[in-house]
């Protein structure tokens, strides 16, 4: 049994906070790279050229690529042959991400009461985590700062079987078009499809964490997200709904076994400053 | 197309040339005001009271920045879905004498309807790209409710702030305008 450090973990989760928020991914930069590449429009061009420039000033600067560093999102992998010392594995991560908002000058986005009260927390405490046994001995956490403009505008529906692929596409198209400017497009799209009511906005959450614009493993899915991503740009969205060519990055789908009468399906929207950082213990 | 530099408040004539669509840099001084102040605010109006900073002829910016790191004047900030705070907006506009708002995002056709009444402006800043925003915040002091953290009212100078005029004081939308261009027939996917 390999064992390891409530403190051991808080470090290094601070660590990952304070820098995915502060240095755009390989992985997102490229894809902004290509779309000011392709982008018609010139307002579209000029607000690409902002983010591009703008990713470059966070890196130099050390300070946040957007000012919502969001609520912290975790996915977990927790190898079966590790033993964590010193306290439970979800008050390390929110120890972690606490001190990142404090030392990392990250804005604190958390309020304490969704109806009522609405008290700011002051360290972006709690954080989402969501936490899988594995075998092995690794720790393996998968951190996404989630804005709150692009996570309002994400929805769910309970479609029918009959509705199918066809369903699907128009639902999560017509859900990324009606959000419009809101979620900050060009966006990035998790979709999940199956399990059953939460279990797939999970699994629409997950496929966030992909590299932008990874291919679906499965063709027919691959193919799917192809579509979508074609439906949405051709809307005329374009970059920060200003009108253009561009208006989405990436569309990942999830999917997973689901009740014979229903066909959930989940629409996770993200914003251009697709941030995510995985990091092995 | 060249960006515009305009100041800060901005006078009637000045607003009457924008026109949606224009790229602009905006300069002079603004403040910051999200959910939680424009619930406030709009309840005092609503009541007929006075509020506690003169917005006559004034811009807001929909924006909560980060914490700024020591030495700088301000942390990453930029603008926030500007949609909820269409709720609040008309009676800003009518009885606090409100002028200019940037945000980002679609404002719905009561606060478009609003400013085309009241001769005011909307600019939308890009959405996600604080850092850069941050650089052209020359000063910035906290003028109100501080225990709200980031939501506090903040007075800021800003220098060349880059936007776009979305709304202009005729009520054309460039959130209806723009996309239409580029919007291509869907025939087989």
């Amino acid at each position: 049994m390999r064992t390891i450090s409530v403190d051991k973990i808080a470090a290094a989760v601070e660590k990952m906070c304070r820098e995915a928020n502060c240095v755009l991914p390989k992985d997102t930069e490229k894809a902004l790279d290509k779309a000011l590449k392709i982008e018609k429009s010139p307002l579209g061009r000029e607000s690409l050229k902002q983010c591009l420039l703008n990713a470059k000033i966070a890196k130099t600067q050390k300070i946040p690529v957007c000012q919502d560093t969001g609520l912290a999102v975790f996915f977990i992998k927790q190898g079966r042959d590790l033993e964590i010392k010193g306290g439970p594995l979800h008050e390390a991560i929110n120890k972690g991400v606490a001190n990142a908002c404090q030392n990392g000058y990250l804005r604190a986005s958390c309020v304490n009461d969704p109806v009522f009260a609405r008290r700011n927390t002051g360290s972006n405490v709690p954080a989402i985590i969501h936490i899988e046994q594995v075998p092995g001995s690794r720790l393996e956490i998968n951190y996404m700062p989630k804005g709150g403009g692009a996570e309002n505008t994400s929805r769910l529906a309970m479609l029918k079987p009959s509705d199918g692929e066809e369903g699907i596409l128009s639902f999560v198209s017509e859900t990324v078009i009606q959000a419009g400017a809101n979620p900050c497009p060009p966006t990035v799209i998790g979709v999940g499809i199956g399990g059953n009511l939460e279990r797939c906005a999970l699994l629409a959450k997950k496929a966030l964490m992909w590299p932008v614009g990874k291919a679906n493993p499965d063709k027919r899915y691959n193919r799917l997200e192809k579509r979508i991503l074609k439906v949405i740009n051709a809307s005329g969205l374009g970059p920060q709904g200003l009108g253009g060519t561009v208006s989405c990055l990436g569309v990942h789908i999830e999917h997973e076994p689901c009740h014979m009468s229903s066909l959930p399906v989940a629409v996770n929207i993200n914003c251009h400053a697709h941030r995510h950082q995985t990091v092995v213990l | 197309m060249k960006a515009k530099r305009i100041s800060l408040p901005p006078g009637g004539a000045v607003v009457n040339k924008l026109k949606s669509g224009d790229r602009v840099l905006i300069s002079g001084e603004i403040y910051t005001a999200r959910d939680a102040v424009h619930q406030r605010f709009h309840k005092l109006l609503a009541i007929g009271c006075k509020l506690p900073i003169d917005l006559r002829g004034q811009t807001l910016f929909y924006a909560g920045p980060a914490p700024a790191p020591k030495g700088k004047v301000i942390g990453s900030i930029g603008p926030t879905t500007s949609g909820r705070m269409d709720a609040y907006t008309p009676l800003l506009l009518a009885k606090a004498g409100l002028k200019a708002m940037i945000g980002k995002g679609r404002r719905n056709p009561e606060v478009i309807s609003a400013i085309k009444k009241h001769k005011a402006v909307y600019f939308a800043a890009t959405g996600g790209a604080a850092a850069l925003l941050s650089q052209s915040v020359v000063k910035a002091e906290t003028v109100l409710l501080p225990e709200l953290g980031p939501e506090a009212v903040l007075k800021l100078t800003v220098k060349d702030l880059p936007a776009v005029v979305a709304v202009d004081c005729r009520g054309n939308d460039l959130y209806d305008e723009g996309p239409k261009e580029y919007k291509k027939p869907i025939k087989q996917f």
